[in-house]
Parts: structure tokens; sequence; C-alpha cells
């Protein structure tokens, strides 16, 4: 993490900014992180279709959102800034109270972020067996996380924490991306935790209060991504599930 | 009631070497339980299900995965003695974030070096110096990543250093001469208990690599 410049106006030294990108959702965990704890924050929007040399200052070795700064240090990294968070303002717990619970909650989203999201995109992403292949992948992931939710209200038990923040891209992105690739991941039929858990969460009144993305605009900006990779992706042959594992 | 404390181990293993060095600088007991990576045990696959991979910690029965949350664990359960990780939020992020980046930038490259030729391997060599540049400006001129104190970056990273002679030897090149403060860095290390007793030996492995693992990948 860098020390930003004290020159710049929009990284002043004192409060919290959030640098993001409207619809990241690795930006939209840091955005509920804080409303849960209620603490105010500046939202800086970057494009990450078009980065600037803000980004690049504050996030010097990997230029992406979502950057926490506060008291003009920056931090990225989504799950690392949401420990910091817990860490540094201690009211209102995300993270599980016992070391167990918290390197289980470490773990899943480890896992989420890892195993579950990159064969998600590559959903969105691809198209005829492919695509097909790749949602067979997120479907026995998505086991995983349903054997997890069973019997509780949220992943953090009876209240909403770290690992829900983590995991929110089941409630709302994936069904995004359903939408624009035409095929169904989250099978409410198949998984009737998940799919409780996506209501209890969305309707949360902190995640209802805070700042949303958009559904239109979220469907439109991914129909764009689709548009743009489905050939690219389809070039890259089999490498895709080199990278990805296979299942 | 006595902790029961259970490591599935590899030898080789520079995740499962983190998990060891994190025990000694704490000094803790446990049963060390080496596994077959081909051959996995009903023990393995039982108590990490979702990856089927060591390390995996077993305290009292229950299972942590994943060596830097391991790390984490053993640092939170046993924090009466020698902390690896800093205290405060801002260092303690630090801290994750870098041993994060060995985990990201590192690992794969390293891999890579072994198990891949020509231009793939070359590749390999270039991000893998790359990420290593980038590690020893973040140390600068301390003594460990951590400071004075020897810490979470520090354990996240020198199992590697066991595996330097092979990198150097499959990739035909220096990494002292491309990272000479690391290298410092590697012996400082490799001076502490905990490090030269749970690092495997960098010949042993560079054996194990040559006679087994690149012939099952069809390089020898």
């Amino acid at each position: 993490m860098e020390e930003s410049s004290s020159t710049s106006n929009s990284t002043s030294n004192k409060g919290v900014k959030v640098v993001g990108f409207w619809v990241s959702l690795f930006s939209q965990r840091v955005r509920w992180g804080l409303k849960l704890k209620g603490i105010e924050y500046e939202y800086v929007e970057e494009d990450i279709n078009n980065k600037s040399p803000l980004l690049f200052e504050l996030n010097p070795l990997y230029g992406k959102v979502p950057i926490l700064v506060h008291d003009g240090v920056s931090f990225p990294e989504s799950r690392i800034i949401l420990e910091y968070i817990d860490q540094f303002w201690p009211h209102n717990p995300l993270m599980p109270l016992d070391p167990y619970h918290r390197a289980q909650a470490r773990f899943w989203a480890k896992f989420a972020d890892e195993k579950l999201l990159d064969p998600a995109w590559f959903v969105l992403n691809l198209e005829g067996e492919d695509q097909e292949r790749a949602a067979k992948i997120v479907s026995v992931h998505l086991e995983k996380i349903e054997e997890m939710i069973k019997g509780k209200k949220y992943f953090g038990g009876n209240t909403i924490g770290f690992l829900d923040l983590v995991l929110a891209f089941i409630a709302y992105i994936l069904p995004a991306w359903e939408e624009v690739a035409s095929i169904k991941m989250v099978d409410p039929s198949k998984f009737p935790g998940i799919a409780t858990w996506t209501d209890n969460f969305l309707n949360h009144p902190v995640v209802k209060t805070e700042y949303f993305p958009p559904k239109d605009q979220t469907l439109s900006y991914y129909k764009c991504r689709r548009h743009e990779l489905l050939p690219l992706y389809k070039s890259y042959g089999n490498k895709i599930w080199t990278y990805i594992g296979t299942q | 009631m006595a902790d029961e404390v259970v490591l599935l181990d590899l030898y080789g293993s520079m995740f499962a070497m983190r998990v060891r060095i994190a025990f000694a600088e704490k000094d803790i007991k446990y049963d060390n339980r080496e596994q077959d990576s081909v051959n996995k045990s009903q023990l393995l696959l039982e108590m990490n299900p979702v990856h089927k991979k060591i390390p995996v910690l077993l305290h009292n029965g229950k299972p942590v995965c994943e060596s830097l949350i391991i790390v984490e664990y053993i640092d939170e359960v046993w924090n009466h003695n020698s902390p690896l990780l800093p205290s405060d939020p801002y260092h303690k992020a630090h801290a994750r974030f870098w041993a994060d980046f060995v985990d990201k930038k590192v690992n794969d490259p390293a891999r890579r070096i072994w198990l891949k030729k020509g231009e793939e391997l070359e590749i390999a060599k270039k991000e893998f110096i790359e990420a290593l540049k980038l590690l020893e400006r973040e140390l600068g001129d301390k003594t460990y990543f951590g400071g004075d104190k020897f810490g979470f970056v520090d354990v996240a990273l020198i199992p590697f250093y066991s595996w330097f002679e092979t990198y150097e030897t499959c990739g035909n090149f220096s990494i002292e001469e491309h990272c000479p403060t690391l290298i410092t860095w590697g012996k400082k290390c490799m001076e502490r208990e905990s490090v030269h007793k749970s690092l495997a030996d960098p010949k042993k492995i560079c054996e194990i690599v040559f006679t087994v693992l690149r012939k099952k990948y069809g390089l020898e």
C-alpha cells in the first residue's frame, strides 16, 4: 500500500474515501461494510475501462478498485479492506469473534473469489457447450455454499457479516449475468437455502438503503462486456479450462 | 484437557512449511502426519473436501485449511508469544496484503518455472523475478518484512527460498544476481531455528522435482 500524495485534492489526509467503480461487486462490498459500521465516506468513481493516474497512484501494484483511503493511507483488495474496517471500527463486528469461525469465514471468502467467481464470469462470456461446462462448475461450487447456509438466516448467523458481504454477488450480480447470458446458474429449486438468503440479504435494512447499482444499467454494462469478450474467450480455446480448473 | 494439534503435511510443500514455521515460532507441540499427494488419505479428503490439499490443521478434530488462513488462526489462538501479525489495523492490513501478493504473484510463475519449457519458461522466469523485485523493494533495508520482528510476510515467503535452487536449475539463472537483498534476507531467516528446522532441504526438493515431478509431467 502506498501513502497518497498530500497535494492531490482527491486524496486529502483526513476522513474516509472509497475509490470504486459503480457496478464493481468488489467496491460494493466495501460500501456496504462502511454503511454497516455507520461510517460516512466520500465516494470517488473510477472508470476501470479507462483507468486514471489516480488509480495507479493509490494502488500501484494492481491498479484496481476498490481502494479505501483512510487518513491519507490507501488500502486495496476488498477482503483486506473489510477486515481493516472491522478492526479499526470494532462496533457492529463483521467478522465472527472466535478464531475458528473467523478462519472458516476467510476460507469461504477466498473460495468464493477464487473458485466461484471465475467460472461464473466465463458463463457470462462464453456460449454453447463451453458456457454449459462453466455453468456446471459454478453449480458444483454453489452446492458447497448451499450446504453452508442451511439453517442460517445469514452466513454470519443471525446478523449480516463479512461472508455475506463477500458472497453478496450471488444475490444480485449472478442473476444479472444469468439474464445477459440467457442461462441459469442459481436455480432456486436446486439452491433453496441460497434463494432464501438472497431475499434476506437484499431486504436487509442497511443493504437496501445504501447505494445499489441500478439494474438496467447493470444489464447494459454486462451485455457490452459479453459482446466484447465472447470472441476473445472463444479464441483462448482450452486454455480457459486450465485457468479455472476442471471439475 | 490437552489440545490435540495435528498437521496434515507434505514434504517439500512451501504451504505446509509456513504452518510448521508458525508452530515452531510459538513453540507449539503437534502431531505431524505426512500425506501422500497421489493416494490421498481418507482423513485428508474428509478434512479438506473442498480442495483436497495440504496443509490442513486439525485442532481438537476441527479442520482449518489454506496455509495463510491457518497461520492467522495459529496466531490468534496461541497469542501468548511470538506474534506473527502486527496488532494495529494498518500494519496488519499491510502484512496481509504482502502475504497475499506472494500467493498471487510469486507462487504461480514459480510453479511454471519447473513445469514449463521454452518460451513459457522464459515468461515464468520474468514474472517471477518481477514479483521478487517488488518484494525486495517492500523489504527495503529492514531486517525482516515485519521490521525488526520476523512476521507474517516472512513466514509467507521464506518457504519459497528452499525452492530457489530448483528454480535456478530449471531456469538456468541466478536469483541472487537479480535480487541480492532478498537472498541476504533469506539467509538471515535461515538463522532462525523455526525456519531451518521447518524448511525442506533444497537438494532434496531438487531431487524430487527432477526424478519424480518433472517426469510425471513429461518434462524428463
